[in-house]
Protein backbone atom coordinates (compact mmCIF):
# COMPACT_ATOMS: atom_id res chain seq x y z
CA UNK A 1 0.00 0.00 0.00
CA UNK A 2 1.22 3.49 -0.80
CA UNK A 3 2.27 5.91 1.92
CA UNK A 4 -0.09 8.75 2.64
CA UNK A 5 -1.63 10.49 5.63
CA UNK A 6 -4.65 8.71 7.10
CA UNK A 7 -8.06 9.84 5.85
CA UNK A 8 -9.87 12.08 8.35
CA UNK A 9 -13.17 12.49 6.55
CA UNK A 10 -14.32 10.49 3.54
CA UNK A 11 -16.53 13.31 2.23
CA UNK A 12 -13.76 15.92 2.10
CA UNK A 13 -10.46 14.02 2.20
CA UNK A 14 -11.03 10.63 0.55
CA UNK A 15 -8.14 8.59 -0.82
CA UNK A 16 -8.80 5.52 -2.95
CA UNK A 17 -5.42 4.04 -2.03
CA UNK A 18 -6.25 4.02 1.69
CA UNK A 19 -6.21 0.63 3.39
CA UNK A 20 -9.67 1.15 4.87
CA UNK A 21 -11.06 1.72 1.37
CA UNK A 22 -9.21 -1.30 -0.03
CA UNK A 23 -10.48 -3.62 2.71
CA UNK A 24 -14.16 -2.57 2.52
CA UNK A 25 -15.14 0.45 0.41
CA UNK A 26 -18.89 -0.25 0.38
CA UNK A 27 -19.87 1.50 3.65
CA UNK A 28 -17.88 4.55 2.52
CA UNK A 29 -19.76 4.79 -0.77
CA UNK A 30 -23.13 4.05 0.84
CA UNK A 31 -22.59 6.87 3.33
CA UNK A 32 -21.48 9.33 0.64
CA UNK A 33 -24.37 8.47 -1.67
CA UNK A 34 -26.78 9.50 1.08
CA UNK A 35 -24.98 12.55 2.43
CA UNK A 36 -22.51 13.91 -0.11
CA UNK A 37 -23.02 12.13 -3.44
CA UNK A 38 -20.21 13.95 -5.25
CA UNK A 39 -17.39 14.08 -2.74
CA UNK A 40 -14.22 16.15 -3.13
CA UNK A 41 -10.69 15.63 -1.89
CA UNK A 42 -7.65 17.89 -2.25
CA UNK A 43 -5.49 14.81 -2.71
CA UNK A 44 -3.82 14.17 -6.07
CA UNK A 45 -4.16 17.85 -6.90
CA UNK A 46 -7.96 17.84 -6.59
CA UNK A 47 -10.26 14.85 -7.11
CA UNK A 48 -14.04 14.44 -7.33
CA UNK A 49 -15.86 11.22 -6.51
CA UNK A 50 -19.38 10.77 -7.87
CA UNK A 51 -21.03 7.85 -6.09
CA UNK A 52 -24.51 7.66 -7.67
CA UNK A 53 -25.19 5.72 -10.85
CA UNK A 54 -26.87 8.75 -12.41
CA UNK A 55 -23.79 10.96 -12.00
CA UNK A 56 -21.26 8.28 -12.94
CA UNK A 57 -23.24 7.60 -16.13
CA UNK A 58 -23.59 11.30 -16.96
CA UNK A 59 -19.82 11.81 -16.75
CA UNK A 60 -19.05 8.64 -18.71
CA UNK A 61 -21.30 9.92 -21.52
CA UNK A 62 -20.01 13.51 -21.42
CA UNK A 63 -16.86 13.71 -23.53
CA UNK A 64 -17.30 17.48 -24.00
CA UNK A 65 -16.59 18.37 -20.40
CA UNK A 66 -14.42 15.41 -19.35
CA UNK A 67 -11.36 14.00 -21.10
CA UNK A 68 -9.86 10.51 -21.00
CA UNK A 69 -6.34 11.96 -21.51
CA UNK A 70 -5.39 10.04 -18.39
CA UNK A 71 -7.42 7.35 -16.68
CA UNK A 72 -5.11 6.63 -13.73
CA UNK A 73 -5.20 9.13 -10.86
CA UNK A 74 -1.70 10.17 -9.76
CA UNK A 75 -0.09 13.29 -8.29
CA UNK A 76 0.89 14.43 -11.79
CA UNK A 77 -1.05 15.40 -14.88
CA UNK A 78 0.04 13.55 -18.01
CA UNK A 79 1.55 15.32 -21.01
CA UNK A 80 -1.07 16.20 -23.59
CA UNK A 81 -0.59 13.64 -26.37
CA UNK A 82 -3.92 14.45 -28.02
CA UNK A 83 -5.61 13.15 -30.02
CA UNK A 84 -4.14 9.69 -29.45
CA UNK A 85 -3.06 9.79 -25.83
CA UNK A 86 -0.53 7.38 -24.39
CA UNK A 87 -2.57 4.17 -24.79
CA UNK A 88 -5.22 4.44 -27.53
CA UNK A 89 -8.16 4.10 -27.52
CA UNK A 90 -8.63 4.31 -23.73
CA UNK A 91 -6.67 7.57 -23.58
CA UNK A 92 -8.26 9.06 -26.72
CA UNK A 93 -11.20 11.45 -26.99
CA UNK A 94 -13.59 11.87 -29.92
CA UNK A 95 -13.27 12.06 -32.82
CA UNK A 96 -9.91 10.20 -32.93
CA UNK A 97 -11.21 7.62 -30.46
CA UNK A 98 -13.72 6.04 -32.85
CA UNK A 99 -11.11 5.11 -35.45
CA UNK A 100 -8.66 3.75 -32.88
CA UNK A 101 -11.42 1.67 -31.31
CA UNK A 102 -12.68 0.43 -34.68
CA UNK A 103 -9.37 -1.30 -35.43
CA UNK A 104 -9.13 -2.86 -31.97
CA UNK A 105 -12.67 -4.20 -31.50
CA UNK A 106 -12.60 -6.97 -34.18
CA UNK A 107 -9.48 -8.30 -32.43
CA UNK A 108 -11.44 -8.52 -29.15
CA UNK A 109 -14.86 -9.58 -30.48
CA UNK A 110 -16.79 -12.54 -29.02
CA UNK A 111 -16.01 -14.56 -32.16
CA UNK A 112 -12.25 -13.93 -31.79
CA UNK A 113 -12.31 -14.59 -28.06
CA UNK A 114 -14.19 -17.90 -28.43
CA UNK A 115 -11.12 -19.33 -30.15
CA UNK A 116 -9.10 -18.77 -26.96
CA UNK A 117 -11.46 -20.73 -24.74
CA UNK A 118 -9.98 -24.25 -25.20
CA UNK A 119 -6.42 -23.14 -24.39
CA UNK A 120 -7.68 -21.09 -21.42
CA UNK A 121 -9.55 -24.11 -20.05
CA UNK A 122 -6.53 -26.34 -20.52
CA UNK A 123 -4.38 -23.86 -18.63
CA UNK A 124 -6.88 -23.51 -15.75
CA UNK A 125 -7.01 -27.30 -15.51
CA UNK A 126 -3.23 -27.51 -15.29
CA UNK A 127 -3.29 -24.95 -12.46
CA UNK A 128 -5.89 -26.86 -10.40
CA UNK A 129 -4.03 -30.12 -11.06
CA UNK A 130 -0.99 -28.61 -9.33
CA UNK A 131 -3.13 -27.63 -6.32
CA UNK A 132 -4.98 -30.91 -5.79
CA UNK A 133 -4.19 -32.75 -2.59
CA UNK A 134 -3.25 -29.58 -0.67
CA UNK A 135 -5.10 -28.49 2.49
CA UNK A 136 -4.73 -24.76 2.02
CA UNK A 137 -4.04 -22.80 -1.14
CA UNK A 138 -3.84 -19.12 -1.99
CA UNK A 139 -6.52 -18.82 -4.66
CA UNK A 140 -5.43 -15.28 -5.56
CA UNK A 141 -1.73 -15.95 -5.94
CA UNK A 142 -1.70 -19.59 -6.99
CA UNK A 143 -4.72 -19.58 -9.27
CA UNK A 144 -6.48 -16.35 -10.26
CA UNK A 145 -3.45 -14.22 -11.04
CA UNK A 146 -1.88 -16.66 -13.48
CA UNK A 147 -4.85 -16.96 -15.82
CA UNK A 148 -5.06 -13.49 -17.40
CA UNK A 149 -1.28 -13.17 -17.63
CA UNK A 150 -1.03 -16.34 -19.66
CA UNK A 151 -4.00 -15.50 -21.87
CA UNK A 152 -2.88 -11.94 -22.66
CA UNK A 153 0.72 -13.04 -23.33
CA UNK A 154 -0.62 -15.52 -25.84
CA UNK A 155 -2.92 -13.00 -27.49
CA UNK A 156 -0.14 -10.44 -27.86
CA UNK A 157 2.46 -13.03 -28.86
CA UNK A 158 4.78 -12.18 -25.96
CA UNK A 159 6.99 -14.73 -24.14
CA UNK A 160 4.92 -16.49 -21.49
CA UNK A 161 8.00 -16.67 -19.25
CA UNK A 162 7.87 -12.86 -18.92
CA UNK A 163 4.77 -13.15 -16.69
CA UNK A 164 6.54 -11.74 -13.60
CA UNK A 165 7.71 -8.79 -15.64
CA UNK A 166 4.13 -8.07 -16.78
CA UNK A 167 2.84 -8.19 -13.22
CA UNK A 168 5.62 -5.78 -12.23
CA UNK A 169 4.57 -3.29 -14.92
CA UNK A 170 0.94 -3.53 -13.86
CA UNK A 171 1.80 -3.04 -10.19
CA UNK A 172 3.90 -0.01 -11.04
CA UNK A 173 1.43 1.74 -13.32
CA UNK A 174 -1.82 0.97 -11.51
CA UNK A 175 -0.87 0.64 -7.85
CA UNK A 176 2.30 2.67 -7.19
CA UNK A 177 0.43 5.85 -7.98
CA UNK A 178 1.87 7.94 -5.15
CA UNK A 179 5.53 7.56 -6.21
CA UNK A 180 7.49 10.71 -7.11
CA UNK A 181 7.38 11.78 -10.75
CA UNK A 182 10.91 10.57 -11.60
CA UNK A 183 10.13 7.06 -10.38
CA UNK A 184 6.78 7.03 -12.19
CA UNK A 185 8.58 8.12 -15.33
CA UNK A 186 11.32 5.50 -15.03
CA UNK A 187 8.80 2.72 -14.56
CA UNK A 188 6.94 3.81 -17.68
CA UNK A 189 10.25 3.96 -19.57
CA UNK A 190 10.95 0.34 -18.63
CA UNK A 191 7.52 -0.71 -19.83
CA UNK A 192 7.74 1.09 -23.16
CA UNK A 193 11.31 -0.14 -23.77
CA UNK A 194 10.13 -3.70 -23.24
CA UNK A 195 7.20 -3.12 -25.59
CA UNK A 196 9.42 -1.51 -28.25
CA UNK A 197 11.59 -4.65 -28.30
CA UNK A 198 8.53 -6.91 -28.56
CA UNK A 199 6.95 -4.83 -31.32
CA UNK A 200 10.27 -4.75 -33.19
CA UNK A 201 10.44 -8.53 -32.98
CA UNK A 202 6.94 -8.69 -34.49
CA UNK A 203 8.00 -6.38 -37.33
CA UNK A 204 10.89 -8.73 -38.11
CA UNK A 205 8.89 -11.91 -37.50
CA UNK A 206 5.18 -11.30 -38.23
CA UNK A 207 2.86 -13.94 -36.81
CA UNK A 208 -0.77 -14.67 -36.13
CA UNK A 209 -1.34 -12.55 -33.03
CA UNK A 210 -2.75 -9.25 -31.90
CA UNK A 211 0.54 -7.34 -32.05
CA UNK A 212 1.02 -8.26 -35.71
CA UNK A 213 -2.62 -7.41 -36.42
CA UNK A 214 -2.09 -3.94 -34.91
CA UNK A 215 1.04 -3.47 -37.03
CA UNK A 216 -1.04 -4.24 -40.12
CA UNK A 217 -3.92 -2.01 -39.03
CA UNK A 218 -4.75 1.15 -40.91
CA UNK A 219 -6.62 4.31 -40.01
CA UNK A 220 -7.70 6.53 -42.91
CA UNK A 221 -5.68 4.37 -45.29
CA UNK A 222 -2.40 4.78 -43.38
CA UNK A 223 -0.64 2.37 -40.99
CA UNK A 224 -1.28 3.55 -37.44
CA UNK A 225 2.43 3.81 -36.63
CA UNK A 226 4.71 2.45 -33.94
CA UNK A 227 3.60 4.80 -31.18
CA UNK A 228 -0.02 3.85 -31.65
CA UNK A 229 0.77 0.11 -31.80
CA UNK A 230 2.96 0.37 -28.68
CA UNK A 231 0.26 2.33 -26.85
CA UNK A 232 -2.53 -0.11 -27.65
CA UNK A 233 -0.36 -3.09 -26.77
CA UNK A 234 0.53 -1.35 -23.47
CA UNK A 235 -3.16 -0.88 -22.81
CA UNK A 236 -3.94 -4.54 -23.38
CA UNK A 237 -1.06 -5.66 -21.19
CA UNK A 238 -1.91 -3.26 -18.35
CA UNK A 239 -5.69 -3.42 -18.47
CA UNK A 240 -6.04 -7.14 -19.08
CA UNK A 241 -4.19 -8.54 -16.11
CA UNK A 242 -5.09 -7.44 -12.60
CA UNK A 243 -8.62 -6.48 -13.61
CA UNK A 244 -9.52 -10.06 -14.53
CA UNK A 245 -7.35 -11.42 -11.72
CA UNK A 246 -9.48 -9.29 -9.38
CA UNK A 247 -12.78 -10.44 -10.83
CA UNK A 248 -11.85 -14.13 -10.59
CA UNK A 249 -10.50 -13.67 -7.06
CA UNK A 250 -13.49 -11.67 -5.79
CA UNK A 251 -15.91 -14.28 -7.15
CA UNK A 252 -14.03 -17.11 -5.44
CA UNK A 253 -13.83 -15.01 -2.25
CA UNK A 254 -17.62 -14.59 -2.29
CA UNK A 255 -18.24 -18.30 -2.81
CA UNK A 256 -15.78 -19.19 -0.05
CA UNK A 257 -17.80 -17.10 2.40
CA UNK A 258 -21.30 -18.01 1.16
CA UNK A 259 -21.69 -21.78 1.27
CA UNK A 260 -25.28 -21.74 0.00
CA UNK A 261 -24.28 -19.84 -3.17
CA UNK A 262 -21.33 -22.17 -3.73
CA UNK A 263 -23.46 -25.28 -3.27
CA UNK A 264 -26.12 -23.93 -5.61
CA UNK A 265 -23.59 -23.23 -8.38
CA UNK A 266 -22.08 -26.69 -7.98
CA UNK A 267 -25.58 -28.19 -8.29
CA UNK A 268 -26.75 -25.80 -11.04
CA UNK A 269 -23.74 -24.96 -13.21
CA UNK A 270 -26.07 -23.47 -15.84
CA UNK A 271 -26.69 -20.60 -13.40
CA UNK A 272 -23.03 -19.57 -13.51
CA UNK A 273 -23.31 -16.95 -16.31
CA UNK A 274 -26.07 -15.18 -14.35
CA UNK A 275 -24.08 -15.41 -11.12
CA UNK A 276 -21.00 -14.03 -12.86
CA UNK A 277 -22.91 -10.90 -13.88
CA UNK A 278 -23.89 -10.44 -10.23
CA UNK A 279 -20.29 -10.87 -9.06
CA UNK A 280 -19.27 -8.30 -11.68
CA UNK A 281 -21.93 -5.91 -10.39
CA UNK A 282 -21.31 -6.36 -6.69
CA UNK A 283 -17.50 -6.60 -6.81
CA UNK A 284 -16.77 -4.57 -9.96
CA UNK A 285 -12.99 -4.37 -9.90
CA UNK A 286 -12.38 -1.28 -12.02
CA UNK A 287 -12.73 2.40 -11.19
CA UNK A 288 -11.87 4.64 -14.15
CA UNK A 289 -10.78 8.27 -14.15
CA UNK A 290 -11.32 11.39 -16.20
CA UNK A 291 -9.83 14.89 -16.14
CA UNK A 292 -12.09 17.94 -16.06
CA UNK A 293 -11.55 19.82 -19.34
CA UNK A 294 -12.28 23.36 -18.16
CA UNK A 295 -13.47 25.29 -15.11
CA UNK A 296 -17.20 24.78 -14.71
CA UNK A 297 -20.04 24.31 -12.30
CA UNK A 298 -21.16 20.69 -12.63
CA UNK A 299 -24.29 19.84 -10.66
CA UNK A 300 -23.32 22.45 -8.10
CA UNK A 301 -19.70 21.34 -7.87
CA UNK A 302 -17.08 23.99 -8.64
CA UNK A 303 -14.87 21.86 -10.89
CA UNK A 304 -11.53 23.20 -12.13
CA UNK A 305 -9.64 22.28 -15.29
CA UNK A 306 -7.39 19.25 -14.65
CA UNK A 307 -9.26 18.13 -11.53
CA UNK A 308 -9.55 14.36 -11.46
CA UNK A 309 -12.83 12.52 -11.56
CA UNK A 310 -12.67 9.12 -9.93
CA UNK A 311 -15.30 7.39 -12.04
CA UNK A 312 -16.56 4.73 -9.68
CA UNK A 313 -18.48 2.14 -11.66
CA UNK A 314 -18.21 -0.07 -8.54
CA UNK A 315 -20.13 2.52 -6.50
CA UNK A 316 -22.67 3.07 -9.30
CA UNK A 317 -23.28 -0.68 -9.22
CA UNK A 318 -24.23 -0.45 -5.52
CA UNK A 319 -26.64 2.48 -5.90
CA UNK A 320 -30.02 1.56 -4.35
CA UNK A 321 -31.72 4.17 -6.57
CA UNK A 322 -30.70 2.07 -9.57
CA UNK A 323 -30.69 -1.53 -8.28
CA UNK A 324 -33.16 -3.31 -6.03
CA UNK A 325 -31.43 -4.70 -2.96
CA UNK A 326 -28.22 -3.15 -4.23
CA UNK A 327 -26.18 -4.22 -1.21
CA UNK A 328 -27.19 -7.87 -1.49
CA UNK A 329 -25.39 -10.37 -3.71
CA UNK A 330 -28.18 -12.30 -5.42
CA UNK A 331 -26.65 -14.91 -7.72
CA UNK A 332 -29.85 -15.41 -9.72
CA UNK A 333 -30.54 -11.68 -10.16
CA UNK A 334 -32.36 -11.52 -13.49
CA UNK A 335 -32.42 -7.82 -14.27
CA UNK A 336 -28.86 -6.61 -13.99
CA UNK A 337 -28.00 -3.50 -15.98
CA UNK A 338 -24.63 -3.20 -14.24
CA UNK A 339 -21.79 -0.98 -15.40
CA UNK A 340 -18.78 -3.08 -14.39
CA UNK A 341 -17.28 -2.66 -17.86
CA UNK A 342 -18.09 1.03 -18.02
CA UNK A 343 -20.67 2.99 -19.98
CA UNK A 344 -20.51 4.82 -23.28
CA UNK A 345 -17.78 4.95 -25.89
CA UNK A 346 -15.05 3.60 -23.59
CA UNK A 347 -16.85 0.34 -22.73
CA UNK A 348 -14.07 -2.08 -21.77
CA UNK A 349 -12.74 -3.44 -25.06
CA UNK A 350 -11.69 -6.61 -23.24
CA UNK A 351 -15.08 -7.36 -21.71
CA UNK A 352 -15.72 -10.44 -23.87
CA UNK A 353 -12.27 -11.75 -23.00
CA UNK A 354 -12.76 -11.04 -19.30
CA UNK A 355 -16.15 -12.78 -19.23
CA UNK A 356 -14.73 -15.85 -20.97
CA UNK A 357 -11.77 -16.05 -18.57
CA UNK A 358 -14.00 -15.54 -15.54
CA UNK A 359 -16.49 -18.22 -16.62
CA UNK A 360 -13.83 -20.79 -17.51
CA UNK A 361 -11.80 -20.05 -14.35
CA UNK A 362 -14.85 -20.54 -12.13
CA UNK A 363 -16.12 -23.63 -13.97
CA UNK A 364 -12.75 -25.35 -13.64
CA UNK A 365 -12.26 -24.27 -10.03
CA UNK A 366 -15.73 -25.37 -8.85
CA UNK A 367 -15.39 -28.64 -10.70
CA UNK A 368 -12.04 -29.39 -9.07
CA UNK A 369 -12.89 -27.98 -5.61
CA UNK A 370 -16.64 -28.09 -4.96
CA UNK A 371 -16.07 -27.48 -1.23
CA UNK A 372 -13.86 -24.66 0.07
CA UNK A 373 -13.84 -21.97 2.73
CA UNK A 374 -11.63 -19.08 3.75
CA UNK A 375 -8.81 -20.56 5.83
CA UNK A 376 -7.83 -17.38 7.62
CA UNK A 377 -10.12 -14.34 7.20
CA UNK A 378 -7.54 -12.04 8.81
CA UNK A 379 -4.99 -12.95 6.14
CA UNK A 380 -7.17 -11.89 3.19
CA UNK A 381 -5.72 -8.77 1.51
CA UNK A 382 -7.38 -6.59 -1.13
CA UNK A 383 -5.55 -4.30 -3.53
CA UNK A 384 -6.22 -0.59 -3.22
CA UNK A 385 -6.36 2.01 -5.94
CA UNK A 386 -8.44 1.81 -9.09
CA UNK A 387 -8.41 -1.98 -9.45
CA UNK A 388 -9.77 -3.80 -6.42
CA UNK A 389 -9.54 -7.52 -5.85
CA UNK A 390 -8.09 -10.06 -3.42
CA UNK A 391 -4.31 -10.30 -3.60
CA UNK A 392 -4.02 -12.86 -0.78
CA UNK A 393 -6.84 -15.38 -0.47
CA UNK A 394 -6.03 -18.44 1.66
CA UNK A 395 -8.63 -21.16 1.12
CA UNK A 396 -9.07 -24.51 2.80
CA UNK A 397 -9.84 -26.98 0.01
CA UNK A 398 -8.95 -30.25 1.75
CA UNK B 1 -43.25 -8.32 -30.17
CA UNK B 2 -40.36 -6.83 -32.15
CA UNK B 3 -36.77 -6.34 -31.02
CA UNK B 4 -34.36 -3.76 -32.35
CA UNK B 5 -31.00 -2.31 -31.34
CA UNK B 6 -30.44 1.43 -31.15
CA UNK B 7 -27.10 1.66 -32.97
CA UNK B 8 -26.46 5.11 -31.49
CA UNK B 9 -26.56 3.70 -27.98
CA UNK B 10 -25.08 0.21 -28.48
CA UNK B 11 -21.49 -0.04 -27.24
CA UNK B 12 -20.99 -3.78 -27.65
CA UNK B 13 -21.48 -5.03 -24.08
CA UNK B 14 -23.01 -8.14 -25.67
CA UNK B 15 -25.70 -8.84 -23.10
CA UNK B 16 -28.39 -9.08 -25.81
CA UNK B 17 -26.80 -11.83 -27.89
CA UNK B 18 -25.74 -13.71 -24.74
CA UNK B 19 -29.28 -13.70 -23.36
CA UNK B 20 -31.24 -13.90 -26.62
CA UNK B 21 -28.96 -15.69 -29.10
CA UNK B 22 -31.93 -16.69 -31.28
CA UNK B 23 -32.79 -13.00 -31.79
CA UNK B 24 -29.51 -11.07 -31.84
CA UNK B 25 -25.98 -11.88 -32.98
CA UNK B 26 -22.69 -10.02 -32.62
CA UNK B 27 -21.40 -8.09 -35.61
CA UNK B 28 -17.67 -7.93 -36.36
CA UNK B 29 -17.00 -5.39 -33.56
CA UNK B 30 -19.22 -7.11 -31.01
CA UNK B 31 -22.23 -4.80 -31.32
CA UNK B 32 -25.69 -6.35 -31.34
CA UNK B 33 -27.21 -7.12 -34.75
CA UNK B 34 -30.83 -8.26 -34.95
CA UNK B 35 -31.45 -11.50 -36.85
CA UNK B 36 -34.07 -11.32 -39.59
CA UNK B 37 -36.72 -8.62 -39.26
CA UNK B 38 -36.72 -8.60 -35.46
CA UNK B 39 -40.03 -10.39 -35.01
CA UNK B 40 -39.92 -12.16 -31.65
CA UNK B 41 -41.63 -15.58 -31.62
CA UNK B 42 -43.79 -16.10 -28.52
CA UNK B 43 -41.35 -18.64 -27.04
CA UNK B 44 -38.54 -16.05 -27.27
CA UNK B 45 -40.35 -13.20 -25.51
CA UNK B 46 -38.78 -14.04 -22.16
CA UNK B 47 -35.28 -13.91 -23.63
CA UNK B 48 -36.09 -10.64 -25.41
CA UNK B 49 -37.20 -9.09 -22.10
CA UNK B 50 -34.00 -10.31 -20.44
CA UNK B 51 -31.90 -8.79 -23.21
CA UNK B 52 -33.69 -5.46 -22.70
CA UNK B 53 -33.42 -5.57 -18.92
CA UNK B 54 -29.67 -6.25 -18.93
CA UNK B 55 -28.40 -3.77 -21.49
CA UNK B 56 -26.28 -1.21 -19.60
CA UNK B 57 -26.79 1.35 -22.37
CA UNK B 58 -30.57 0.81 -22.77
CA UNK B 59 -29.94 0.09 -26.45
CA UNK B 60 -32.32 -2.87 -26.75
CA UNK B 61 -35.78 -1.74 -27.80
CA UNK B 62 -38.88 -3.90 -27.58
CA UNK B 63 -42.14 -3.02 -29.24
CA UNK B 64 -45.10 -4.94 -27.93
CA UNK B 65 -47.68 -6.09 -30.48
CA UNK B 66 -51.16 -4.71 -29.94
Amino acid sequence: MSEHPPVEDWATDFDHTDEVWAADPFPIWDELRGTCPIAHSDRYGGTWLPTRHEDVAAIAYDTENFTSRSVVVTNYRPPNLAPRGIAPPISSDPPFHAGARRILLPLMSPQTIAKLEPSTREYCESLVDDLRGRDVIDAAQEYAQHIPVRVIARMLGFPEEDADLFRGFVHHVLEQVTLPLEQRFMGMQDLFEYLRAQVQDHIEHPRDDLTTAMLNAEMNGEPVGMEHVGGTVALLLLAGIDTTWSAIGASIWHLAGHAADRERLVAEPELLPTAIEEFLRAYAPVTMARLVKHDMDWKGCPMKADDWILLSFPSANRDPEFFENADEVIIDRRDNRHAAFGLGIHRCAGSHLARMELRVALEVFLDAFPVFEIADPAAVRWSGGQVRGPRTLPLRIG
Amino acid sequence: MRISIDAQRCEGHGRCYSLAPALVEPDDIGNGSVLGDGTVPPDQEGNARQAEANCPERAVILEESQ
